[in-house]
């Protein structure tokens, strides 16, 4: 096995061009479980570790891009105020050990239907920057998985970082897991108001072949909250609105039984957390409180 | 291949390192270090942390090539000489030791903690410690020690 230890991002794609068959190793706490069991013996290890560049965050264009090996910790101390979604998100991942290692371009790169970020960063409309030595390009988050543990990576591309704008509404995250701590998702959702647009944003974990948007159910919200005028003077939201949302957000899953749970429980956990998270988004935004509290 | 790391403040020297072999079989069976204890190689017991640049991480999951011209403190480093950590002294008090396998990712867990945040509360220190499983103790002595551990640092400060 080779380890390969470029020092810069240049140096870092040139390995990767040369060396296809290379396992990029970021925070290590996904790829280092395969190798501590045997399940992977790769050719080579690309330690992404040593270059600055994918450890940096900084605003560009009006959006934070987030560099690809930036750890959850540094997400959730440095950058909670403008991505309070994808804040959330990261505090529920693993333990603080986990935390302070593992990584959104990590969890991407594994692109486990499961991965917590998914949601916030679906929900928030990021985008993927992808580089190889042919180029950079962007990819919506929403083509960004191609499949169970797939993505659209091809075998020369590394992820250099993500791009998300500064929440400009309340966000929410919420996953079930049977306890509080170091549990994969049952499932998850992730919930985004964008104002200044008029949008709805939303994700769902764990509960298809990959995380997906519920698209009905955000152009549903969004022409509700468009017809009431609820964005210029928000009253309380009907119970109907609530549960109707829920029900899209459920209808857009397809997951499978599995020991976690099953199916039926997932689509209906996805409703209530659809149904929860919108009323305390939509809490805040009535009372200006996301500001105050982002 | 070879690793060079600082180790509890001590320059160390590997050689021939597998590429794919963890943090923690470097410091266990290469350095002589075996205070970070192997459980699960899958960070899920926390038994195995290590501070890494400053930071706690399950030394399981770092490969030892990404410690390369790093600075790693062990539960061996926690100690001033003969002079226990608070920390450590709190454990062996308050009863939070049985059969020790957990003790050393605990204290390092514990100590991050403390140093990070004087007064936690008692959410702060279940969170803090959220990585980190006990077979033993059922946790309230853990907790008791971290609480009089974080008392004596405040005091210490005063
Ligand atoms: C005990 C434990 C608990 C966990 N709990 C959770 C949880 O609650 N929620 C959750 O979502 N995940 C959890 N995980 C999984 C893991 O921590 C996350 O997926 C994390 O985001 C991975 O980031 P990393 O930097 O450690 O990735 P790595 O392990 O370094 O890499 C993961 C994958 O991405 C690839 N990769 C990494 N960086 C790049 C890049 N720049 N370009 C291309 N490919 C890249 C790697 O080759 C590998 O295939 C847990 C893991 C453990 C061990
Ligand atoms: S041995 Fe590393 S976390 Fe269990
Ligand atoms: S004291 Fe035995 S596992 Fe904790």
């Amino acid at each position: 096995m080779d380890f390969l230890r470029p020092s810069t991002l240049a140096e870092a794609l040139a390995a990767k061009a040369a060396h296809p068959e290379a396992v990029p190793l970021a925070g290590g706490t996904d790829v280092m479980v395969e190798l501590n069991f045997d399940h992977r013996r790769p050719a080579a290890l690309l330690d992404l570790g040593r270059v600055a560049e994918l450890h940096e965050h900084a605003v560009v264009d009006g959006r934070v891009r987030i560099g690809a090996s930036v750890p959850y910790t540094r997400i959730i101390a440095e950058l909670g105020d403008r991505l309070p979604g994808l804040a959330m998100a990261s505090r529920t991942v693993g333990s603080p050990q986990i935390r302070n290692r593992g990584s959104v371009g990590g969890n991407l790169g594994a692109a486990s239907p499961a991965g917590d970020a998914h949601p916030a960063l679906l929900a928030a409309d990021a985008e993927v920057e992808v580089a190889s030595v042919r180029g950079t390009r962007l990819v919506p988050v929403k083509d960004f998985y191609t499949g169970v543990k797939r993505n659209v990576l091809a075998e020369d591309e590394l992820i250099t970082a993500v791009h998300l704008r500064p929440a400009t509404g309340p966000q929410q995250f919420s996953k079930i897991g049977s306890r509080n701590a170091m549990v994969i998702a049952v499932c998850a959702f992730g919930l985004a108001l964008h104002p200044e647009s008029g949008r709805v944003g939303t994700g769902v974990g764990s509960a298809a072949p990959t995380p997906r948007r519920a698209v009905d159910a955000e152009e549903f919200l969004a022409g509700e909250l468009a017809d009431r005028n609820h964005w210029t003077s928000p009253r309380a939201l009907e119970d109907s609105v609530k549960r109707r949302f829920g029900e899209l957000v459920a209808a857009a899953a397809s997951p499978i039984d599995d020991v976690r749970g099953s199916a039926a429980y997932r689509k209906h956990a996805l409703a209530v957390m659809a149904r929860r998270t919108l009323d305390w988004a939509w809490q805040d935004y009535r009372e200006g409180s996301w500001q105050a509290c982002a | 291949m070879r690793v060079n790391v600082t180790v509890n403040g001590e320059h160390r020297r590997a050689d021939h390192v597998w590429e794919g072999e963890s943090l923690l079989y470097l410091l266990r069976e290469r350095l002589g270090l075996p205070g970070a204890k192997n459980a699960c190689e899958q960070g899920e017991c926390g038994s195995c942390t290590v501070y890494l640049d400053g930071v706690p991480a399950c030394a399981c999951l770092v490969a030892a090539g990404q410690a390369e011209g790093r600075e790693v403190r062990t539960v061996e480093g926690l100690a001033d000489g003969d002079e226990l950590d608070p920390v450590q002294e709190s454990f062996v008090e308050r009863g939070a030791v049985q059969c020790g396998f957990c003790t050393p990712g605990l204290l390092v867990a514990a100590h991050d903690l403390i140093e990070r945040n004087h007064q936690p509360s008692d959410a702060e220190i279940r969170e803090a410690l959220a990585g980190n499983l006990c077979r033993c103790t059922g946790y309230e002595k853990i907790l008791d020690a971290v609480r009089l551990a974080a008392a004596r640092k405040v005091e210490a400060a005063q």
